[in-house]
């Protein structure tokens, strides 16, 4: 079979999760000899070459075909109203305020140039990219008429899906890695909202990263439960990792290590610290990352009088991040909202107990994790304490971790991706 | 009589090397170096030393009719050892004419005035030995405190020392509708005098000196003492209080802010009947008018002239309580580097850095403050005070075993 499949990004120029998880998805359908055609809105050169990649920037749009019309129009109508922000992380709020290639005003020349720079980031200019790859995508899909199915990755590669689809004819799956409801709450982003909805809809079948969004997608986008499988993701590394790093303070320490955003839950765990260290002074709280909540989180971590045993560590790159791992003897993610979630199961590989939150998409797979309810504190301080002091348990945590982790392969995942693609060819005949 | 006093305040802090989580248990040196010897280097040519070098010509050029004041921080003294020892030099120059007079504080310009009278009193020794050491034996008679900070309180700690007169804001919710152009005594202990700042005519050169929206914009000799002569006959004293860094540094030498101070003394004894003295001189030779009555700490920092520059937030409250919560295990430990940094880590700048008073004196604030945002002073000044904390139990454990190996 030939899947021509739409992503965001690809490694190692990733800023997300969604480009690791493309990476493993494609290296498990490689290893059941399916062939993909992997379209990047830009191409570094330095990918692994696990598919057929496709440099969106480099595809010339024939801006005579008529039956484009309907995706220039769009175009033309996005590009007035660009200036739609969707939700950012902090990181990524860094590049989109940095990035200015795009900053045109001359509206001729970027909508009627048949071929376009792709920034193939978060930028500001978003939207229009997001418009634009669907243009590439359906240049793409009239040129090669060779594969049997198309393959979508979440919202920014919906367009270019549906623009494929319809030139093509081909059957249509789109993969959810998050919603805009875990990434904004309740107070969406409307047209990002459309995008999602649009695509479910236009889509021939649906996988959901968990149950959790699926869930959601049944819930919120009105899609038929019949019409959503859920994959959940894996690792791509499922050995344990020894860290030579030590500790160089005599206490034990608790990580969150995340985005400090309303997403990831961090002010339950602030409150848990604090029930927990007034137990037991003896513990360290590590909150490792940057984001919109930080300072709020620092506020109350000094109204609570406890910063001396409350650390903050900002954004971490590299090897501390490894470091932080291992250093760790409890790691927490108090999520409120997590499609999948894929910092737990780091934590188990160096070793390290975790408390994960019900409302993540890695509880339903990891079972030898504590799970509390996200506003739970009392039981998340609880969780905490009892690991850090019943050596039996962490103790187990730790030896059955690792074999969890074995099951978690992104082999599985495309096995079972390859009968949803024969199943949606066998529904289309 | 009537008489000009000024009173410079030179301070440099100890500022905090970008310390991370990670070097909590390992690292302990917590001091940026680097960036502590460019901030001298780079005041001590724009300032220090033309400023010094000015000042030594107008002693010299009106023979002891010009005087000034100053009050030398220890981690200013510390660092001027260290970085830019013809600062030092040139400063000890100037008291040796004999017209300049050298203050008392405590000894790394520290809040603790504030919370303990025992370690109060111990900066203040400190410096008063570091003063003598440095400045040929020279022994200050008049205090200022860290900032201005004063009440009735502060005042009765500082006369216990023997001192004869404080230095303090002429804050207007304290002086109500009186005048600082008085000196007035300590509402405890009579025998103290305290001096006020005219915080008008002082800003007038320390702030206001360069702003073009001003209206009196540009300020010339001639109109200053215009001022000066329209003060009342009866109000004797006019205290000109401003850090040392206006010169050259806030007011830049391009304002014409050295060109002002040249012709100054000439235009105050040419055209009023104004004299120059310093803080002591005015204390043994002007009587008291009344009791000044600062139930409540003040200081000459911001519009409200109180605390909250340091103190009042809840990073500001906990990083203040956990350091002085160290105090009574640090005064047992014999140990120089803990000694020190236990010092260092008291200078009031660390906690002004932290202040979240973004809308009346931000702008300030971030002037002063090597970070990016009050967040970011406190984890790194947190982190830094964990591992300080590790350091002081260690060293306790360690004597309480060598005191068991005795027994």
């Amino acid at each position: 079979m030939k899947v021509l499949m739409f992503g965001w990004e690809f490694p190692p120029h990733i800023s997300g999760g969604l480009g690791t998880a493309c990476y493993g998805l494609v290296k498990g359908l490689n290893h059941h000899n399916q062939e993909v055609i992997f379209v990047v809105p830009k191409l570094w050169g330095d990918e692994e070459p696990l598919a057929d990649f496709v440099n969106a920037s480099d595809v010339r749009i024939d801006y005579r075909e008529k039956r484009f019309k309907k995706f220039w129009k769009n175009l033309t109508y996005l590009e007035v109203s660009s200036f739609l922000v969707p939700y950012l992380g902090p990181e990524e709020f860094k590049k989109f305020t940095d990035y200015a290639v795009h900053d045109r005003t001359d509206v001729d020349e970027s909508i009627f140039s048949n071929k376009f720079e792709f920034s193939g980031k978060y930028g500001k200019n978003l939207m229009e990219e997001v418009s634009r790859y669907a243009l590439v995508a359906a240049q793409i899909a009239r040129d090669k008429n060779n594969f049997d199915i198309i393959h979508a990755h979440d919202w920014l590669a919906f367009p270019a899906g549906i623009a494929a689809k319809e030139i093509s004819g081909k059957p249509l799956v789109v993969h959810v890695h998050a919603t805009e409801y875990d990434r904004s709450g309740e107070s969406v982003n409307q047209p990002v909202y459309d995008i999602e909805r649009a695509g479910m809809h236009a889509a021939d079948h649906i996988v959901a990263v968990s149950q959790l969004t699926k869930n959601i997608l049944v819930r919120k986008y009105g899609v038929p439960a019949s019409k959503v499988t859920v994959l959940h993701n894996a690792v791509l590394d499922a050995s344990i990792i020894k860290s030579e790093y030590e500790k160089k303070v005599p206490e034990k320490i608790v990580t969150f290590l995340g985005r400090i955003t309303f997403q990831k839950g961090p002010e339950y765990f602030v409150e848990a610290a604090k029930k927990v260290i007034d137990r037991d002074p003896n513990v360290r709280f590590v909150m490792a990352g940057s984001g919109d909540l930080l300072n709020r989180m620092i506020d109350r971590v000094a109204e609570l009088r406890m910063a001396t045993r409350f650390h903050f560590t900002g954004f971490l790159k590299g090897d501390d991040v490894d470091h932080m791992y291992a250093i760790s003897d409890v790691y927490v993610m108090p999520s409120v909202s997590e499609p999948f979630g894929i910092a737990p199961l780091e934590a188990v590989r160096h070793n390290t107990p975790v408390i994960i939150s019900k409302q993540s998409g890695v509880a339903e797979v990891l079972r030898n994790a504590i799970k509390v309810d996200f506003w739970d504190v009392d039981a998340m301080a609880d969780a905490i304490f009892a690991l850090l002091h019943y050596e039996g348990i962490s103790r187990m945590f730790k030896e059955l971790g690792s074999e969890e982790l074995k099951k978690l392969k992104w082999e599985h995942v495309a096995a079972k991706l390859v009968t949803v693609y024969e199943k949606t060819l066998a529904e289309r005949s | 009589m009537r008489t000009i006093c000024f009173y410079f305040q030179v301070h440099q802090p100890f500022r905090l090397k970008p310390y991370r989580f990670f070097d909590i248990g390992e690292d302990h040196h917590y001091w940026d170096d680097f960036l502590n010897r460019n901030v001298i280097r780079k005041v001590a040519q724009k300032c220090y030393l033309p400023m010094n070098s000015l000042l030594l010509d107008l002693i010299h050029q009106y023979k002891g009719k010009f005087k000034v004041a100053f009050s030398l921080s220890g981690t200013f003294l510390d660092q001027m050892e260290a970085y830019a020892p013809d600062v030092l030099e040139s400063f000890q120059k100037l008291v040796a004419t004999g017209h300049v007079e050298l203050l008392n504080e405590t000894y790394t310009h520290s809040l603790a005035s504030l919370k303990s009278k025992e370690e109060f009193h111990g900066l203040v020794k400190k410096h008063q030995d570091r003063i003598k050491e440095l400045f040929n034996g020279y022994t200050p008679k008049v205090f200022r405190n860290t900032e201005l900070i004063y009440s009735d309180q502060i005042g009765a700690m500082v006369s216990e020392l023997g001192y004869e007169a404080v230095l303090t804001e002429g804050a207007k919710h304290v002086l109500g509708w009186k005048s600082p152009n008085y000196v007035y005594s300590n509402a405890i202990e009579p025998k103290l005098k305290v001096l006020l700042k005219n915080f008008l005519l002082s800003d007038d050169i320390a702030f206001r000196f360069s702003n073009k929206t001003w209206a009196d914009y540009p300020l010339t000799t001639e109109k200053f003492v215009k001022w000066i002569n329209a003060i009342p006959k009866e109000e004797q004293v006019l205290n000109l209080f401003m850090d040392y860094e206006t010169f050259g540094e806030h007011q830049w030498a391009e304002t014409g802010i050295f060109e002002f101070m040249r012709h100054l003394p000439e235009a105050v004894l040419k055209h009023s009947n104004f004299s120059f003295s310093t803080p002591s001189e005015v204390a043994s030779a002007v009587p008291a008018v009344s009791k000044i009555h600062v139930p409540i700490p003040i200081s000459w920092a911001d519009e409200e002239r109180d605390l909250t520059a340091w103190l009042g937030n809840d990073m500001q409250d906990e990083a203040f309580d956990r350091l002085y919560e160290l105090e009574k295990a640090v005064k047992k430990i014999d140990d120089p580097e803990i000694k020190r940094d236990w010092g260092y880590l008291q200078t009031s700048d660390h906690f002004y850095y932290m202040c979240t008073k973004f809308f009346s004196d931000g702008s300030v604030h971030e002037y002063f403050s090597p970070y990016d945002t009050p967040y970011d002073a406190f984890i790194n000044y947190m982190n830094v005070l964990s591992d300080f904390i590790l350091r002081v139990k260690q060293k306790t454990a360690e004597m309480q075993d060598q005191a068991e190996a005795i027994k």
